[in-house]
């Protein structure tokens, strides 16, 4: 997968946990909690859907590498490519 | 039309999920009621058969309005019976009884009312003479004429069905602050609030979730939310008076425990379902249920039981909120417990300062229950409940 469809399945697994966010709105560089309003509810959701679409076990340690779909991307490309 | 809290005046019937004829048990869901706070699956009170529909998709009924018959001799009569519709029911936002029989003015004269009152009922248009005073004599009061105008959605504040704003399908945002704003007005009106504030060190539970998470796959980690609820659920056993509804003198509080939960909606609002039977759940129990009633409170899908039955509430402002909050009660409960977002701190451990994930924990009680001092034993076995995480 390319950084590019890493974003936009990314952003996909995003709204599905949150609908009410605008997908064309989201910045690569907003904060899910502080700027977007995910509450740690929705983040540990997005995770699991990560886990399940990427088969990747994303521990506790690795979530402050999940905090902007910027940060996220290059996360994913890094674990992916291992 | 039931009544799905204090604050609920009329609901929508959206649609029916039985037909006439149809074999239902108690608890099973037969409607979807759209609220103030969104869509509400309704569950029958009764095992019976559905007789006919006596409301229509899409038709607004005030509470206590009948939406079926129900047949069968065990049930008896309609859904609630015509009469219901007309007398308060226990939660209904229903002025209290007066307390004795309000000797009016005599005929011919304008009832005994305060120049206040009078002068508000005016602006909102309401006739006093419609309205039961709990002053001396039965004067209308007031805080009669805000009861009854709250009571009363006014038609200038209710705009055509088309021009709601609507953060999400079944939500209006206009109408869930209406009725935030019931609740509290009710509640700083009606509950004589006590507060406690108490630190509590969170490193001993924050150490036991982060090893438990760290073999577990990502749908079935924890959240510290999970070990606060639990927390807070088994304390009750120490201070009961604390679990309960304020529905009338004398208070007896409620022996399950219902646990309501504050859930911010992103666009605005607050909606506190409640978890029920708490008290029965493991901690991975909590942690799947907070998961579920989260989901479906924000997709508009809780039932009327969860709306309607919680015996305590839990508001916790997260992992970016600040330090505390101080709650108002959720009428008609009888304590909200607020937790305040975890930091590191410094914190006095073995003898020394050190950097500790420390939280404040506060309660809002109602004094028409209890004092201080019980409220003060509750926080303080909270506390040492997450001192101890590992006990299941």
């Amino acid at each position: 997968m390319t950084p590019s469809d890493l974003r936009t399945a990314f952003i996909a697994e995003l709204i599905a946990v949150a609908p009410d966010l605008d997908p064309v709105a989201i910045a690569d560089s907003d904060h899910l909690q502080d700027d977007l309003g995910l509450d740690s509810m929705d983040f540990l959701n997005l995770v699991s859907a990560l886990h399940k679409g990427f088969r990747l076990p994303i521990p506790e340690a690795d979530y402050p590498r999940l905090t902007t779909p910027a940060k996220a991307v290059a996360y994913l490309t890094e674990m992916l490519a291992r | 039309m039931p009544s799905l809290g204090a604050d609920m005046d009329e609901g929508k019937l959206v649609e029916w999920l039985v037909k006439p004829g149809d074999h239902v048990t108690r608890g099973d869901i037969v409607a979807v009621v759209e609220t103030q706070k969104g869509a509400i699956e309704i569950e029958i009170f009764e095992t019976c058969e559905i007789g006919e529909f006596l409301a229509l998709p899409g038709q607004t009924l005030p509470v206590g309005a009948p939406l079926a018959r129900l047949v069968e001799t065990a049930c008896g009569g309609d859904v609630p019976t015509p009469q219901a519709a007309r007398q308060p029911l226990p939660n209904a936002p229903t002025p209290p009884p007066p307390a004795k029989p309000a000797p009016l003015a005599t005929t011919g004269q304008a009832p005994l009312a305060s120049p206040a009152a009078r002068t508000r009922a005016g602006e909102l248009g309401l006739a006093l003479e419609m309205l039961s005073g709990t002053g001396p004599g039965g004067a209308v009061l007031l805080a009669d004429v805000e009861r009854q105008a709250q009571a009363v959605p006014l038609p200038a504040a209710q705009p055509a069905a088309d021009d709601r704003p609507k953060g999400k399908p079944g939500l209006d945002m206009a109408e869930m602050r209406r009725a935030i704003a019931a609740a509290m007005s009710r509640s700083k009106r009606e509950i004589p609030h006590y507060y406690l504030a108490h630190e509590i060190d969170l490193q001993a539970a924050q150490n036991w979730l982060t090893a438990r998470n760290a073999e577990r796959a990502p749908d079935r980690r924890l959240l510290m939310g999970a070990l606060l609820v639990r927390a807070t659920v088994r304390a009750l056993a120490k201070v009961p008076e604390l679990n309960g509804q304020f529905q009338s003198e004398p208070y007896s509080p409620s022996a399950a425990v219902h646990c309501g939960l504050a859930v911010a909606m992103r666009g605005g609002g607050l909606i506190a379902p409640a978890i029920l039977d708490a008290d029965a759940m493991d901690i991975d129990a909590i942690m799947a249920a907070m998961r579920d009633i989260v989901a479906r409170t924000r997709a508009g899908r809780l039932r009327n039981s969860e709306i309607t039955q919680g015996t305590i509430t839990v508001s916790s402002l997260g992992e970016t909120g600040v330090d505390a909050l101080i709650g108002v009660i959720y009428p008609p409960q009888v304590a909200l417990v607020g937790f305040g977002a975890p930091r590191l701190k410094p914190v006095v451990h073995d003898g020394g300062v050190v950097p500790r994930l420390a939280m404040t924990a506060t309660l809002a009680g109602d004094h028409r229950v209890g004092d201080g001092r019980r409220g003060a034993l509750f926080l303080a076995e909270i506390d040492r409940l997450l001192q101890e995480p590992e006990t299941p």
